[in-house]
C-alpha cells in the first residue's frame, strides 16, 4: 500500500515536472528556430532579387565586346596613320 | 480509512499522475510538431530563394571572365599600340604629364616601362595633342581614374569638351589662312594636269 503512495507521488511530484521542463525546453528551442529561419528566408529573398540585375551583365558583355571591337578598329586606324616612333638610339 | 479505500484512493492518484504526464506528453509534442512544421515551411521558403540565387549567379562567373579577357585584350592593344607609336619613354611621359605619379606604375604589358624616368611630355608633344589624349579621361570608362571621376557629361558630350576652351577659338585664328578645298571639283587645282579625271592610259599589271 505504502509503496503505491509512494510511486504516485514519484510520478506526480518528480516524474511530471521533469516531463515538463524538459519538453518546454524542446518547444522553445522550437520557437527560437522559427523567427530565424524566417530572417533566413527574408535575406535569401532580398539576395535572391539583387541577382535579378545579374542578368545586365550580358548587356554589359556584349557592350564591352563592341566597345573593344571599335578600339581596335581606331587602333588599327591610328596604326595606319601615324607613324611609328623612331627606334631609340 | 479501510484498505481497501485506501488502495483505491492510492490507485486514482496513480492513475491521474499518468494521465497528466501523458496530456503533458501531448500538448507539448503536439506544439513542437507544430513548430517544426513552420520551421520545414520556411527551409522550404530558403531552399527556393537560395536555389534562385545560385541559378542567377551561376553564369555570372564566365560573364565576368569573358569581359576581363576583352578588357585585357583592349588594355594590351591600346598600350601596344602606344609604346609603337610614342616609343616607351614618350609614353610613359605622356601618361604621366595626364596622371601625375601614373608612370612609376609602369604599362602592364611593359614590366620594365616603371623603371623609366617619363620626360615633360608638355614640352615634346603640343597642346592639341595633349588635349585630344586628356579627351580619354571623360570617356565613362575612366569614372575610376586616379584624378578623380570621368568629367564627360555622357549627353552632351560636345558641351563638355568645349569647356576646355571657354575662350573660343585660339587667339589670332581668325587671321589664320583656312584650310584648303581639295578634291576635283576644288576651285583650285594644285596640280595642273591634263589627264587628271581621264580614263587611265596604262592599266596595272594583272595580279597572278
Amino acid at each position: 500500500m505504502t509503496g503505491v503512495w509512494i510511486g504516485a507521488a514519484i510520478l506526480a511530484l518528480v516524474v511530471l515536472p521533469i516531463v515538463v521542463v524538459l519538453l518546454k525546453g524542446v518547444l522553445d528551442a522550437a520557437k527560437s528556430i522559427t523567427p530565424t529561419i524566417d530572417g533566413i528566408a527574408a535575406t535569401a529573398e532580398r539576395g535572391s532579387a539583387d541577382l535579378d540585375a545579374a542578368a545586365l551583365l550580358l548587356t554589359t558583355q556584349q557592350q564591352v565586346k563592341e566597345t573593344i571591337a571599335g578600339v581596335a578598329a581606331y587602333g588599327g586606324s591610328l596604326d595606319v596613320i601615324l607613324d611609328d616612333a623612331e627606334p631609340a638610339r | 480509512m479501510t484498505p481497501v479505500l485506501a488502495a483505491t484512493s492510492a490507485g486514482i492518484v496513480m492513475i491521474l499522475a499518468v494521465l497528466l504526464i501523458v496530456l503533458a506528453l501531448v500538448y507539448f509534442l503536439v506544439a513542437t510538431i507544430l513548430e517544426l512544421r513552420k520551421i520545414v515551411a520556411g527551409l522550404d521558403r530558403v531552399i527556393e530563394h537560395v536555389g534562385g540565387i545560385v541559378e542567377k549567379s551561376g553564369p555570372v562567373n564566365e560573364i565576368v571572365n569573358d569581359i576581363n579577357a576583352n578588357l585585357d585584350a583592349g588594355v594590351s592593344a591600346l598600350e601596344g599600340l602606344l609604346v609603337k607609336k610614342a616609343g616607351m619613354a614618350d609614353a610613359m611621359g605622356l601618361i604621366d604629364g595626364l596622371y601625375p605619379g601614373a608612370a612609376a606604375d609602369g604599362l602592364r604589358d611593359f614590366p620594365d616601362s616603371g623603371d623609366i624616368t617619363p620626360p615633360r611630355i608638355g614640352e615634346v608633344y603640343t597642346r592639341g595633342t595633349l588635349t585630344l589624349a586628356r579627351l580619354g579621361r571623360e570617356a565613362p570608362i575612366a569614372a575610376a581614374s586616379p584624378r578623380g571621376p570621368a568629367i564627360r557629361d555622357a549627353l552632351y558630350g560636345s558641351a563638355a569638351s568645349r569647356k576646355l576652351y571657354p575662350a573660343g577659338r585660339e587667339y589670332g585664328a581668325r587671321e589664320l589662312p583656312r584650310s584648303p578645298t581639295i578634291g576635283t571639283d576644288s576651285p583650285e587645282q594644285y596640280e595642273q594636269r591634263e589627264d587628271i579625271g581621264q580614263p587611265r592610259k596604262k592599266f596595272p599589271a594583272k595580279q597572278s
